[in-house]
């Protein structure tokens, strides 16, 4: 008796066991009927909601999604009306009159106004460095009915809107009431009138973060291209997970309990590639930039021989067999510090980078006066896999070069709080540090954040050279775009005189989903509209 | 007088009791054999290979075991073999200094805490206030104060190691004190420098040598689980624990590089377990068995 | 009894003082800057500079110990500087898969590590002791994330038995929630195993060692009731002691399986937040799970007196 029951009860048991994890299956897949769920791992855990509060980039995917801009980048990287219905400049190129396109709504269906456009750009003017560029040029913004506004410039400037448009951090436009917040307190409400809306009550930070269609959305006729045309939500709820091992990722993936990674570990793209049920894509064509760093306040790098000696350290197969590894996903060699991959390309000026010549490198600290037992502070970030790397392979060139180097490996709070500090290096300061930039962003000479010279007001490292800056405002200044162009070589040519910094080499992070996912775009950053799941 | 005697034999200095040490206690033959196997390959490291454990070689990276690179090659085309025997001086050197600096510090302040009756709620209260920070949380906390290297890691792993010595210190001095023949020792006069000395810390020694064996083993542990959350040891310096965490990601691809470096983290905290387990059978499983009051 | 626990409770008063004061220094005197992680990595210094301003971290160390010792006592444990969520929110978030964890974690090791010491102790010295001894020292020796990995590998990408990570709560379904926790508690549990199984052998060994055992086996008890009713009895206040101890060698590892499984609990929630120095919700956390530390061991030091007739407070 007792044993029959207890196995009729270990039976029942072990069944229901089994349809519960078959039924847990079964209920994703009818779920995805009902409500279509994308599960996507993103590369970091959103945190702060506010894009011009930071500069993070998870924000900006964020952003990409909760917000519309009035202009977006196309494939060729021409800014394309987007909330914009149409625009006109005047002859004498000083005023820009904006109409919106009709039906445009936020979240909590207020309509979008001009007043939310010129309180939102008024905002990020105030952050961001195009911005504040523009702001210099501006003289007025006002609303002219309730669906145009105007804006009207000091002199004539030809990167209008290519400033309203860009790809990374651009003016997204905010309700009124929230763009009147001062730049530096944060906006904690995403109230915006992109295609999907944040869904702050079910938001876990350090876990998970929701968004959901935006049902008033009403995107525009044109097919989708980059970041510009019709912005279609096809999914009806995105589940941004952070999971913060890669290896559990890549194994969520493989078993479907994610759907898309969107920066999969260089290393694993092989075996992803062979999985038969995932995609991989390159959905970014330009590609990261890794760069190296100097401080110019202080000897040797604040000499150009001594910035001009680290060319010489460097040979780009190295670094991008540590960094990168797979040979299918990193360029040969790449010279151009606005990417080899975009309309700015060249190569003059790179020579020196072609093959590491260690004792030049040698002579030239020599001559920018190294001192032999100098020690070479260098940071190196212990959690952040890619920098980590290709400081190991910085650290190693340069002793070739006969520099004694002061490593100082600690985790990225650390890294970007030392960074910011124009201390001694031997007393809290530093003498070079890794980075990697992408995207249109760093292939215009303007808006290329570590590219500027502008000595005090330029990023940490504090890149001076006036007479760059000089070519960079005629650049800036130069309305066509022929002629912007040919003015390029000459720029580069300049830069690897005072080198602001020294490219590595390029490189490129494709996006891995499950094969039940389409219409993954091309758009340099991941975004989730046109996406469908089946 | 019987009593004091047959008190004090439960409490008799180090001495063994039994000849044929070795061949009657295989646990610590054994565990000093690997121990020493370890020890001498970190130590003859350079004569035995002659890969350098920094130098990179980009274009051989992630190579499995072969006949040029026993134990394969690394992410940056390092010796992995290279890596692990040189990565033994600092997992080693890490296990005995934690072990060392945390009992010499324990000892200390415990039996200040356990003799000197003012100073006693002071000692406990600041040891039970570390204690009730999680010691990794600590560890980390306190790698973040400064950069990565070797001596802040001994550090920030010592520091949380050390509350549970002071009470196990004390608690022994506590129920020493009791003895009779401490009573009959403070009423005949004897200083109290005397008393630690001669009559408290040769009985609180066999306890604390075990103790600091396991404490050597978790040791090298934390290191790995440190490495593994991005507060361990500087990249480039090998050790056991760092080694493996900074391979975590090529456990599918490239196994041998945890492999290795993880059997031989293995084999040490089993012969520092063996040799702590021996050692305790050996002397006292009685007094030993106190440990964690 | 009831005095004990309130004088217990009010010496806690002074620990928590400590835990507070070192937690405070140690996180404002270190490297590392939230200002310079919220403002993002293409910031420049004048960015970091404002932004530390209009958080209030340039104040003098002493006013915002002062505030937030004030706050404190007012039941607010602040609020975190990046996302402005509540401390206290996103602890009460957080905790429910910490404690599953570590409750089944613990449950798992005792129910495999007891009945292991205890045959280990009874056949001393024999092959099943040497064995069980020798895993015990192997699953001991082993760091939580390798054993996690070869678990994820096993049972869930070749068998497909078991999710690979996350956490489902209790309120969403028994056997979902048991499953997403099954391979994060036994990679822990393998460890915890280890070590209690270690201790309850060696102090049933010395619990067997006794004149009373050897009297009750003369009687002709059995072998179970002598093991259970003397030998485990007795033996109960050091492996209690050890459970406890145990706890904070736990925590250790539950934040490294709450990394590795993506476990959304307090542990990794302390970590991120240590990396990248907001210094609210360590603060919080840090604080909240000490007095949970001093409970849980007044817990188990009461406890005693059910275990232990002859010991009084």
């Amino acid at each position: 008796m007792h044993s029959r029951r207890n196995i009729l009860a270990g039976v029942s048991a072990s069944a229901l066991l089994a349809s519960s994890i078959g039924q847990g299956r079964a209920q994703g897949k009818s779920q995805a009927g009902k409500i279509k769920t994308l599960k996507a791992v993103v590369h970091a855990d959103i945190k702060i909601l506010d894009p011009v509060w930071t500069t993070a980039y998870i924000t900006q995917r964020h952003a990409n999604l909760v917000y519309d801009t009035l202009f977006a980048p196309n494939s060729k990287f021409e800014p394309q009306p987007q909330m914009v219905e149409s625009y006109t400049l005047s002859p004498d190129g000083l005023r820009y009159s904006f109409t919106l396109r009709p039906s445009l709504v936020f979240h909590d269906n207020q309509p979008v106004r001009p007043a939310d456009c010129i309180a939102s750009i008024k905002r990020w003017s105030a952050r961001d460095p195009m911005g504040q560029l523009l702001a210099t040029f501006m003289t007025d913004m006002a609303v002219v009915d309730d669906r145009t506004f105007s804006m009207t410039l000091k002199e004539p400037y030809g990167l209008v809107l290519d400033s309203l448009g860009k790809a990374g951090s651009p003016p997204y436009i905010m309700p009124e009431r929230l763009a009147k917040t001062p730049a530096n307190e944060q906006v904690t409400d995403p109230t915006g009138s992109g295609p999907f809306m944040f869904k702050k009550d079910e938001w876990r930070p350090g876990n998970r973060a929701v968004y959901m269609r935006h049902p008033g959305y009403v995107p525009r006729a044109e097919p989708p291209d980059y970041l510009s045309g019709g912005k279609i939500p096809k999914l009806d709820r995105l589940e941004w997970i952070y999971i913060p091992d890669n290896n559990t990722v890549l194994s969520a993936l493989q078993a479907g309990e994610i759907d898309y990674f969107e920066a999969p570990p260089l290393d694993f793209i092989g075996m992803l590639r062979d999985s038969p049920d995932i995609t991989v894509l390159t959905i970014d064509s330009l590609g990261v930039q890794g760069l190296i760093r100097p401080n110019t306040l202080f000897p040797p790098f604040d000499k150009y021989e001594g910035r001009q000696a680290l060319l010489h350290l460097i040979d780009q197969a190295e670094y991008m067999g540590a960094v990168v590894g797979d040979a299918s996903l990193y360029m040969p060699f790449c010279g151009a510090y606005f990417l080899c991959s975009s309309d700015n390309a060249t190569e003059v000026g790179s020579e020196p980078m072609r093959k590491p010549d260690y004792a030049k490198a040698k002579a030239l600290l020599a001559q920018a006066g190294y001192v032999a037992g100098q020690k070479i502070v260098v940071l190196q970030p212990t959690d952040r896999p890619q920098y980590n790397a290709a400081t190991t392979v910085l650290i190693s060139g340069l002793r070739k070069a006969g520099v004694t180097v002061d490593v100082q490996a600690a985790d990225w709070s650390t890294i970007t709080a030392r960074r910011a500090r124009r201390d001694p290096p031997d007393k809290g300061g530093w003498h070079l540090f890794i980075t990697t930039q992408g995207g249109p962003d760093t292939a215009m000479p303007v808006s290329n954040v570590w590219f500027n010279s502008r000595c005090e007001r330029a990023n940490p490292g504090w890149a001076c050279d006036p007479e760059l800056e000089k070519l960079l405002t005629a650049w800036a200044r130069e309305p066509d775009r022929a002629k912007r162009h040919a003015a390029i070589e000459e720029i580069q040519r300049r830069a690897y005189v005072s080198v602001p910094y020294v490219p590595f080499g390029q490189f490129f992070q494709p996006v891995a989903f499950r094969k039940n996912v389409t219409g993954v775009l091309k758009s340099g950053q991941p975004v989730y509209w046109n996406i469908d799941k089946s | 007088m019987s009593a004091t005697t047959s008190e004090a034999h439960r409490f008799r200095p180090l001495v063994a009791r039994r000849s044929g040490l070795l061949t009657r206690h295989p646990r610590i033959t054994i565990s000093v054999l690997l121990l020493g196997t370890l020890a001498g390959l970190a130590v003859f490291a350079p004569l035995i290979t002659q890969y350098d454990p920094m130098t990179l070689a980009v274009t051989q990276r992630l190579r499995p075991p072969s006949a040029a690179h026993w134990f394969g090659t690394d992410a940056y085309g390092r010796d992995t073999f290279s890596r692990t025997i040189y990565g033994g001086r600092i997992s080693m050197q890490i296990g005995l200094s934690v072990a060392a600096v945390s009992v010499a510090i324990g000892v200390v302040v415990g039996m200040l805490g356990g003799a000197i009756r003012w100073l006693d709620p002071i000692v406990m209260r600041i040891s039970d206030g570390l204690m009730s920070i999680p010691g990794i949380l600590l560890a980390i906390a306190l790698m973040s104060l400064t950069k990565a290297s070797v001596a802040t890691v001994i550090i920030a792993i010592t520091i949380p190691e050390v509350p549970r010595v002071v009470r196990l210190v004390r608690s022994l001095v506590l129920t020493i004190r009791e003895q009779t023949y401490m009573q009959a020792a403070v009423s005949s006069g004897t200083r109290l420098p005397r008393l630690m000395l001669r009559h408290i810390l040769p009985n609180v020694v066999t306890p604390l040598i075990v103790q600091a064996t396991y404490i050597c083993a978790s040791a090298v542990l934390i290191e790995a689980y440190l490495g593994f959350l991005g507060a361990g040891t500087p990249p480039e310096v090998p050790s056991w624990g760092n080694i493996i965490a900074e391979n975590r990601t090529f456990v599918q691809l490239a196994s041998w590089n945890i492999m290795f470096p993880g059997a031989f983290l293995a084999l040490m905290v089993l012969g520092v377990n063996m040799l702590g387990d021996g050692v305790r059978d050996l002397l006292d499983p009685r007094l030993a068995g106190r440990i964690g009051k | 009894m009831l005095r004990i626990i309130l004088r217990r409770l009010a010496a806690t008063i002074p620990v928590m003082l400590v835990v507070a004061v070192v937690v405070f220094l140690m996180l404002h005197l270190s490297n590392g800057d939230p200002a310079a992680v919220i403002a993002g990595d293409n910031a420049t210094a004048e960015d970091i500079a404002q932004l530390r301003t209009s958080l209030g971290l340039d104040r003098p160390l002493l006013e915002q110990f002062v505030q937030w010792i004030w706050q404190l006592a007012h039941g607010d444990l602040g609020a975190s500087i990046f996302n402005r969520v509540p401390v206290s929110t996103m602890i009460a978030q957080r905790v429910e898969p910490t404690l599953a964890l570590t409750v089944l974690t613990m449950t798992i090791a005792v129910l495999l590590a007891i009945p292991l010491g205890v045959v280990s102790a009874w056949r001393v010295g024999t092959w099943v002791d040497h064995m069980i001894m020798a895993l015990a020292v192997a699953a001991f020796s082993c760091p939580v994330f390798l054993i996690g990995y070869a678990l994820v590998g096993q049972f869930s990408r070749t068998w497909k038995l078991l999710p690979v990570q996350g956490y489902t709560p209790l309120s969403e379904g028994l056997v979902p929630f048991l499953l997403h926790l099954a391979l994060p508690a036994v990679s822990l549990g393998l460890i915890y195993t280890a070590l209690l199984a270690r201790m309850t052998r060696s102090t049933m060994l010395e619990v067997l060692g006794e004149d009373y055992i050897r009297t009750a086996r003369a009687k002709g008890l059995g072998v179970v009731p002598v093991l259970l009713r003397h030998g485990l009895r007795n033996a109960a206040v050091p492996i209690v002691t050890t459970i406890g101890l145990g706890i904070a060698l736990l925590i250790g590892g539950v934040v490294v399986a709450e990394s590795v499984f993506a476990i959304p609990g307090i542990g990794r929630l302390t970590v991120e937040a240590l990396q990248q120095r907001d210094y609210p919700v360590i603060q919080g956390v840090i604080l909240v799970s000490s007095l949970v530390y001093v409970l849980v061991n007044l817990l188990i030091d009461l406890s005693y007196l059910l275990l232990d007739p002859r010991i009084r407070y």
